[in-house]
């Protein structure tokens, strides 16, 4: 599987990453080679094989839908970088 | 009686007799941090007050405790939230992050009458196979400072190998916690999916990740499993009534167990003395009593592949959550709400995890999730079948834990996909939700530990333990020490 510059590029706006130009194409070197050896999995015919997520057969936990208190504002405040009384703050996004 | 030797069972009953308190062994655990902490750089965090304070608070209850463990100083990965005390993940981006609470295994633990001595370096966000990506610096192996001990639970490993507390909770998601124990000459075992809660461990890939003990021998993994295990309704996915103490029921007893031996483990790229060891090890279970088979399992090919497209399809979800906003570091000079997202996160974590965020989210992209992602799932159930097979012939399954000896620092980094191939006898397990254990079973040429991993069935804690526990029973690897030092 060929790994372009443009495709790195393409999954880096999806994952919120802006690589700089020498990582970008060391990145895209290293991903080729990564996803080459992928191209293993092809050999082995799947087309009768569910897709399995999960490995125990545990399905649709449920709870009551009980009111509890939640962690304190202030609290969960003091770990962000730039908080105010009440929120957590960043640039302006709706003029 | 030298403290830093016993094993946390040994420690915990000479507390209990109250021949040692549990400030004196928390003092002594603390000093022998000071002392080899500037060595192999195995904690990130020492809290050695909040320590102390605990010890004081145990000691008044000795009389009345039962715990096995009670007042046994002990450590956590970095990657396990505690409230109030940084949790880093050994990332730049979680800066000094304090949780707001404990995770149900810190919970567990404490009602034990655990000592918390800190918290455990470790690759960034638990992903790498040598210690080396953390952003507080890499760990050095106890065993040859010029040596890595193994991950992403490498701090862990060398605490317990350098005498530094008397076991430690790691992660393991694809042998991190098996691998570096092996590394590092000490036992450590990933249970099966689903018995210890997850809630509080920060994800790295949830259908994966399991908690798991790092200690001295099998019979100190059994009395920390016991403490932890169990049905939480904070995780859905957790397991509940599932067995009675593996600490009591240890005894030892192989006689009759089939244990196969997969020749596909033993094949190309794996160290001749590491074989050596490790095939050793079914002759002293053979004496015991046990009989020993040779099987063919044909999906080793399949394992690595399939591991890290799920690896790190959830990976790249799960590490959506940390944008420099909720908690964390956030980065400088950003132009809007994008470029802080972009320049925190790309800035935040190192190249590791990001080639891991990339991968997953290509594969789970538009035109590539059927071939790479879907995929994967259908392999997945492939290798969970094979194991199940082999499982209806044999009780447990004998392997290597890794292809080779702990390799020197630096020399894995540069080749990713070298090191992805390198945790091709621990991974599957996971895929599969396996128990698993590690133990010391041999010495390399240079005198470097070689680990021998043993495999169960889901839910067959007891018998690998049981197995683990007859061979250490008579052996002694699990009693040597590091020395120190450079390689020989």
């Amino acid at each position: 599987m060929k790994i372009t510059e443009e495709m790195v590029d393409y999954v880096s706006i999806l994952s919120r990453l802006k690589l700089p130009e020498e990582e970008k194409a060391k990145m895209t070197g290293e991903l080729e080679q990564i996803v080459s050896y992928m191209d293993v999995l092809a050999r082995l015919d799947t087309s009768e094989i569910e897709p399995m997520s999960h490995v125990f057969p545990v399905r649709n936990v449920f709870r009551a839908d009980e009111v509890v208190p939640s962690y304190s504002r202030a609290e969960l405040l003091k770990n962000a970088p730039v908080p105010d009384k009440e929120a957590f703050l960043v640039p302006k996004t709706v003029e | 009686m030298e403290l830093m030797e016993l094993t946390a069972l040994e420690l915990g009953a000479a507390i209990k007799k109250g021949e040692v308190s549990v400030p004196e062994a928390t003092r002594a655990a603390l000093n022998r941090v000071s002392e080899a902490n500037p060595e192999n750089n195995a904690f990130i965090t020492v809290t050695a007050e909040a320590a102390m304070a605990r010890a004081e608070e145990l000691q008044k209850g000795v009389k009345d405790a039962s715990a096995p463990l009670y007042g046994v100083p002990m450590a956590l990965k970095d990657n396990i939230c505690t409230k109030g005390v940084k949790t880093s993940c050994a990332s730049k981006i979680l800066g000094d992050f304090a949780p707001v609470y404990d995770a149900t295994l810190v919970e567990k633990l404490e009602q034990g009458g655990n000592v918390l001595l800190g918290k455990l370096n470790m690759d960034e966000f638990a992903m790498g196979s040598t210690s080396e990506t953390s952003y507080y610096g890499p760990v050095k192996n106890p065993w040859a400072t010029d040596h890595v001990p193994g991950g992403s639970s490498g701090g862990a490993a060398a605490a317990v190998a350098a005498g530094e507390c008397w076991y430690a909770v790691g992660s393991d998601t694809g042998g991190s916690i098996r691998q570096p124990a092996s590394y590092c000459g000490v036992t450590g075992m990933k249970p099966t999916y689903g018995t210890v809660s997850r809630y509080g461990l920060i994800a790295y890939a949830s259908s994966l990740d399991q908690m798991g003990p790092l200690a001295r021998t099998a019979a100190d993994c059994a009395a920390v499993l016991d403490a932890v295990t169990g049905k939480d309704k904070r995780d859905g996915t957790s397991l509940g009534g599932t067995y009675g103490s593996l600490l009591a029921a240890l005894d030892g007893k192989v006689k009759g167990m089939k244990i196969g031996i997969p020749d596909d483990c033993f094949g190309d790229g794996l160290d001749a003395e590491v074989s050596q060891a490790v095939l050793a090890v079914a002759e002293v279970l053979r004496a015991r009593g046990a009989q020993v088979e040779h099987f063919a399992l044909p999906v080793m090919e399949y394992v690595v592949p399939t591991y890290y497209i799920i690896a790190a399809a959830e990976a790249s979800s799960n590490l959506s959550r940390f944008d420099g906003v909720k908690y964390g570091w956030r980065a400088e000079g950003y132009e809007d709400l994008t470029d802080l997202y972009n320049k925190t996160r790309t800035e935040g974590f190192g190249a590791e995890v990001k080639r891991r965020i990339l991968l997953g989210t290509f594969v789970l992209s538009t035109g590539y999730y059927d071939a790479y992602y879907k995929k994967a799932l259908q392999v997945k159930a492939v290798i969970k079948k094979a194991y199940d097979e082999a499982f209806s012939n044999y009780d447990l399954i004998l392997t290597p834990v890794a292809p080779t000896t702990a390799p020197r620092l630096g020399e894995s980094l540069s080749d990713p996909l070298k090191m992805y191939l390198s945790d091709i006898y621990t991974v599957p397990l996971n895929l599969a939700g396996l128990p698993g254990l590690s133990m010391p079973c041999g010495l390399d040429q240079n005198g470097m530990p070689i680990g021998a991993q043993l495999i169960g069935p889901a839910l067959g804690e007891q018998k690998v333990l049981n197995a683990a526990h007859a061979f250490q029973m008579d052996t002694d690897f699990h009693k040597m020490a590091p020395k120190g030092g450079t390689a020989q």
